[in-house]
């Protein structure tokens, strides 16, 4: 409890103690801008990292229960080969459902690349079906055996080729927002390092009086201290605020959206940016402390 | 309650004094004079813990200066008010509250009446509110000693605290710090105005010190 209240405390500062020290209007604007723009970019750090992980997410979890297998034949053949691949994956364990894609289907697979009007029917195209494993999954190396021995031309393509590619990519978007976020505190907290020296140098000679009246260093500690909490915490919900209405502002997900469209928050996630300003505080505190407790030292 | 104990401070490589002894009993009243640059303000500072010497000993109140962290200094100084030539305010406050700074730094809560009489008794009332910068240098020296004494001080040191303003005012500033001194303060004052010692003559029992050629001398008979 005693420690509880020596935290708070420490973080509440002195009012007192801040009166003694003069405004700087230097060190004030550059902590303000610091804060608020290492913020704004913290959003976005943020905002990728949990976009990333639910993309990853997202991937793993759709293709790890889907899988596709093309048959190749001759245009008289392609019928009867589908049809027999079919009969294999009904009596396949661990497949919950297979089915042929239309020619509709099909047709929008393609149109990316050939356009809308291709003539699907008249073209060499493999047959492609779709399979549904269940919660057990199957064996994909008996599967393939026994649709090597009845369907020459099927190939079966359980998505692992590309999927572990995919998500590990998405691993490490994830990792570099976090890492992002990381740096982005180490600026702030250097930045802010900074900005108090400059404050401690300015007021050698309110430091000066101060010890002479006999106070102690973490008083005059405090008086920085509270100042650069205060407005690290002012511009990083600055910084936040903006960052988080760019994030709103962006292109909504759509049927054509690509990965970028999707960066954002969703749903409870949107109370994450709250946290930035705390921890902006938080970085400006310690790191203010540090210099100011140091330079102290240095100074008797 | 300050005592030197054969002490010497160098610095830059010369040596400014040796062998010093000094002792500031309870209630006594000592001046220090010598020419400039003979280290009576280097003295001082070694009396409120602000240099340490080069050698030999410094007891304040008994405890060791070279033994004393940092928080234990400022606490010592807050059992020490000091005046100095060029007083030291923080500029941006007001008169009251540069006053009762050292309460503030202690966690204390300034009275407004004891405040108001202790503006009262160095003749600041009505610049109470103004800025330090507004002051004249008289009054400079009025704030500056109130600051010393809020505090309630058992040692008051002044450094050159009449260096700055006419006659009239030294013999005001003399008199405030000979009535600390009845009140029980232990009183330092360095200077070389000699027309203020002898002005002191008639109203306290002082020893002067005389700080010349690195030592500390008794200043012939004491006054």
């Amino acid at each position: 409890m005693q420690r509880l209240r020596r935290l708070f405390d420490l973080l509440a500062g002195d009012p007192q103690a801040e009166r003694a020290v003069p405004p700087t209007g230097f060190t004030a604007r550059l902590t303000v801008l610091t804060a608020g723009a290492m913020a704004f970019l913290a959003v976005f750090a943020m905002a990728l990292s949990l976009a990333t992980g639910r993309l990853a997410d997202r991937w793993a979890a759709e293709l790890a229960q889907t899988s596709t297998l093309r048959i190749s034949a001759p245009q008289g053949q392609l019928d009867a080969q589908t049809e027999a691949a079919l009969r294999v994956l009904q009596t396949t364990p661990g497949v919950a459902e297979a089915r042929a894609l239309s020619a509709d289907e099909q047709r929008a697979l393609l149109a990316p690349w050939f356009g809308p009007d291709l003539p699907i029917e008249s073209l060499p195209v493999p047959q492609l079906i779709e399979i549904i494993e269940d919660a057990d999954g199957y064996d994909p190396a008996g599967l393939r055996a026994r649709l090597q021995a009845e369907v020459p031309g099927a190939v079966l393509d359980d998505h692992t080729r590309w999927r572990e590619p995919l998500i590990e990519a998405a691993g490490r978007l994830r990792l570099l927002g976090l890492v992002s976020m990381g740096l982005i505190a180490v600026a702030t907290a250097a930045m802010i390092t900074l900005a108090a020296n400059a404050a401690l140098a300015a007021n050698a000679q309110v430091i000066r009086v101060m010890r002479l009246v006999g106070a102690k260093d973490i008083y005059i500690a405090r008086a920085f201290v509270r100042r650069f909490t205060l407005r690290a915490l002012i511009g990083a919900a600055l910084g936040t605020l903006a960052g988080t209405l760019a994030v709103m502002l962006l292109p909504r997900t759509d049927a054509a959206g690509g990965f970028l469209t999707g960066l954002g928050f969703q749903g409870l996630h949107w109370l994450w940016p709250l946290v930035i300003p705390i921890l902006a505080a938080l970085v400006a505190f310690v790191a203010t402390r540090q210099a100011a407790l140091k330079t102290l030292r240095e100074q008797s | 309650m300050i005592e030197l104990d054969n002490v010497a401070y160098s610095y830059g490589g010369g040596e400014l004094f040796s062998g010093l002894d000094l002792s500031l009993a309870p209630g006594s009243f000592h001046f220090l004079t010598g020419p400039s640059g003979t280290g009576k303000t280097t003295l001082l500072k070694l009396c409120y813990g602000e240099l340490i010497a080069t050698a030999g000993q410094v007891r304040l109140f008994g405890e060791d200066a070279r033994a004393l962290d940092r928080d234990a200094v400022a606490l010592t100084r807050r059992r020490i008010g000091v005046v100095h030539q060029d007083c030291q305010f923080l500029d941006h406050l007001p008169v009251a509250e540069n006053i009762a700074l050292p309460l503030t730094v202690a966690g204390l809560p300034a009275m407004p009446d004891d405040l108001r009489d202790l503006l009262g008794w160095v003749g600041l009332t009505r610049q109470a509110a103004q800025r330090p910068p507004e002051l004249s240098g008289g009054e400079r020296q009025r704030a500056a000693l109130a600051r010393a004494v809020i505090m309630s001080p058992e040692v008051i040191l002044a450094d050159e605290p009449t260096g700055n303003v006419d006659p009239e005012m030294s013999q005001r500033l003399l008199a405030l710090l000979v009535e600390l001194n009845k009140m029980g303060k232990t009183v330092l004052i360095a200077t070389h105005d000699m027309s203020l010692i002898r002005a002191a003559k008639p109203h306290v029992s002082a020893r002067v010190l005389r700080l010349a050629d690195r030592k500390l001398h008794l200043a012939g008979a004491d006054l």
